[in-house]
């Protein structure tokens, strides 16, 4: 199963065979529009799709060979769940032994084998997923499109779904395309992400990629969570090491993807988690002094809010063990990070 | 900002019984008006009607060992049920391709159309059967059309015969047909469709296979509205039928007017009551609705 699909709009994506590919991004993006383009059921104005090289942005969705899992599961509701997987092999004209055995394996596969009967009206949400699934997989198609198929399950469920389909898409080395907005979700399934923003590709890369290096604001506070501080370039500089004062009078050093021009405005982004509190003066080249303003327990870690004074507000992350310790509202302490955990972005509308 | 979190807990506190029985009083008191209204014209004089058709100067069966004694009545009965059934088929062939067209244009001209479908009622029954016989006369539009186009070299009889009593009754019950179809396919998820056509069905399979079957209660629905309110038509066959396509209401209307026999007239309403009750349950046996709609919900 070779598969390299392009879906092109403002978009220019290239998809290896066999391979999960996410797209991300909130609602409005482009990701669903870009999604039922490969499907079908949108036609671009312009530019082409391909599918194994071969052209299909002519072809109807019935001709293209693609299995769809859709948001609503939409799984027939008058049909039963065995009715509802053969559908594709009826009207494919597949003879009933190989009908028969072919829904067979694929209720296996989702591990629904003994619903064959049942209604879909008879199932949980969770189930009618995993009829959706079976449906759109059993006529073996080039490439499994998928429309937030788990945005309808509870959190256990959804962590469950997760991790069922990656063990379905590895066993089957099937092309999987994947459209969520949840950044989690989109992290710890895919080899490769498209985050996208007003209908265009923002950054395309492996999970690692975008979450230790994001290439704008908006990947690295879309993707995760980032801390924001403001400033200007201190000397001009290529891409790497830059050395930025903030507005609020501190110096810091980071890692700018592109070159930067002395005094241009740009943002600095540093993970909650990449930021250590400690109550030594630290020696390091990126640290300050703050005042707990706020701590919130989350169970894993704890959140704490710092006052920078002029400087603004940090978000620091400390994972819960019995080794750290716990900091209480009104406490001054210092924080540092090291600057490859810091990215500086040309402020938009500023980019050199 | 912690007094707004507290109220959602003070509603949840409630027993949840006691909402319970508040909410079927005020759902009680709001059928009131509707439920008077029924006892009153419709539930009372349809008993004054049952007793009236067994009370003859005592009571009595009389009335009905008349009616099926003489075998002109039962021959109207018979003839009305054909009727009803013609009419029922033919809207449904001409309204399922309408309804569909309402359900899957967009909004905006959906709505244009269904005032168009809606339009007539607002018209009286009487002056519209009027507009068709002066149409269908043997002089009239069509059959002039018919003649200059060469069609048919002698006007076609289109009325005062049963294809005038059903062209006229299919007109008045159409948009009862279509309606009800429209309502029951607009609500069929679109997709439904799409993930047909991503599986690989054509247009026609992933009508045949998906569509139709889902819009199976609106068929139903229709046709057992235009089945029931067909046995009792009245004016439509008594204007545009001959002599011999008599239905049961205007042989009620004529012991009633005519002959002034309440009691045999009484006793033809009941038969045609509870023959109309006898074809609802034969069809909803047939049809099993009650699955066909928990199914479309």
């Amino acid at each position: 199963m070779f598969g390299s699909v392009v879906a092109v709009s403002d978009v220019s994506l290239t998809i290896a065979a066999a391979s999960f590919f996410t797209l991300l991004g909130p609602s409005g993006s482009g990701k669903t529009t870009t999604l039922m383009m490969v499907a079908g059921f949108v036609h671009p104005t312009r530019g082409q799709i391909a599918i194994d090289g071969v052209d299909v942005t002519a072809l109807p969705p019935q001709k293209r060979d693609l299995g769809m899992v859709f948001q609503s599961y939409a799984v027939f509701p008058h049909l039963t769940v065995f009715e509802n997987v053969a559908f594709p092999l009826q009207v494919r004209k597949i003879p009933g032994g190989e009908l028969r055995r072919r829904v067979g394996e694929a209720l296996e596969l989702v591990r629904l084998t003994g619903y064959e009967r049942r209604l879909p009206r008879q199932l949980s949400g969770g189930e009618q997923q995993r009829v959706a699934l079976a449906r759109a997989l059993v006529f073996q198609p080039r490439v499994l499109l998928m429309d937030e198929p788990l945005g309808a399950l509870d959190k256990k469920l959804r962590a469950h779904m997760q991790g069922e389909l990656k063990r379905i898409q590895r066993h089957l080395h099937v092309t999987v395309i994947y459209v969520t907005h949840d950044q989690e979700e989109a992290l710890t399934m895919s080899d490769r992400v498209a985050v996208m923003r007003g209908g265009r590709t923002e950054q395309v890369g492996t999970p690692a990629e975008l979450y230790e290096a994001p290439v704008s604001p908006f990947v690295a506070d879309f993707v995760g969570e980032s801390n924001f501080i403001e400033g200007v370039v201190v000397a001009a500089s290529g891409p790497g090491r830059t050395l930025v004062r903030t507005d609020g009078g501190l110096e810091l050093w980071g890692i700018a993807s592109q070159p930067l021009r002395a005094g241009q405005r740009v943002v600095a982004a540093v993970r909650p988690e990449k930021l250590e509190p400690t109550n030594t003066p630290a020696a390091g080249p990126n640290c300050c002094k703050g005042v707990i303003e706020d701590v919130v327990y989350a169970g894993d870690a704890t959140r704490y809010s710092v006052g920078l004074g002029a400087a603004g507000t940090l978000t620091v992350k400390v994972q819960n063990r019995a080794a750290s310790r716990r900091l209480s509202s009104g406490e001054s302490l210092e924080v540092a990070w090291d600057p490859e955990d810091t990215r500086i972005f040309a402020r938009a509308g500023d980019d050199g | 900002m912690t007094a707004d979190a507290a109220t959602p807990l003070a509603v949840g506190a409630e027993p949840a019984g006691a909402a319970e029985r508040r909410d079927a009083r005020r759902h009680l008191v709001l059928l009131l008006p509707a439920l008077l209204t029924l006892g009153a014209f419709f539930v009372y004089p349809l008993l004054g009607i049952l007793v009236r058709s067994v009370d003859k100067n005592g009571y009595t069966l009389e009335s009905y060992r008349q009616v099926f004694r003489t075998g002109v009545y039962l021959t109207v009965i018979g003839l009305t049920f054909r009727t009803a059934t013609i009419v029922t088929l033919i809207c449904l062939l001409v309204g399922y391709p309408l309804a569909y067209v309402l359900a899957t244009v967009r909004p905006r001209l959906a709505r244009w159309l269904t005032i168009i479908v809606v339009l007539p009622f607002l018209t009286s029954i009487i002056v519209r059967t009027y507009a068709w016989m002066v149409l269908l006369g043997r002089n009239g539009v069509v059959n002039q059309y018919l003649v200059a186009a060469g069609l048919t070299p002698a006007p076609l009889p289109l009325l005062y015969n049963q294809a005038g009593v059903v062209i006229g009754m299919t007109y008045v019950l159409l948009p009862f047909m279509v309606l009800t179809l429209a309502s029951v396919m607009q609500g069929i998820d679109p997709a439904f469709l799409r993930a047909a056509h991503s599986l690989g069905a054509s247009r026609l399979q992933a009508f045949r296979r998906v569509f139709l079957p889902l819009s199976i209660p609106g068929v139903a629905g229709g046709a057992l509205l235009v089945f029931i309110l067909s046995l009792g038509f009245y004016i439509t066959p008594a204007l545009m039928g001959g002599p011999s396509d008599v239905m049961i209401a205007m042989l009620i209307e004529r012991e009633v007017e005519f002959t002034l026999n309440w009691s045999f007239a009484s006793a033809l309403g009941s038969i045609l009551l509870v023959l109309t009750l006898a074809a609802f349950v034969v069809y909803y046996r047939l049809m099993r609705l009650e699955r066909l709609f928990e199914g479309a919900g």
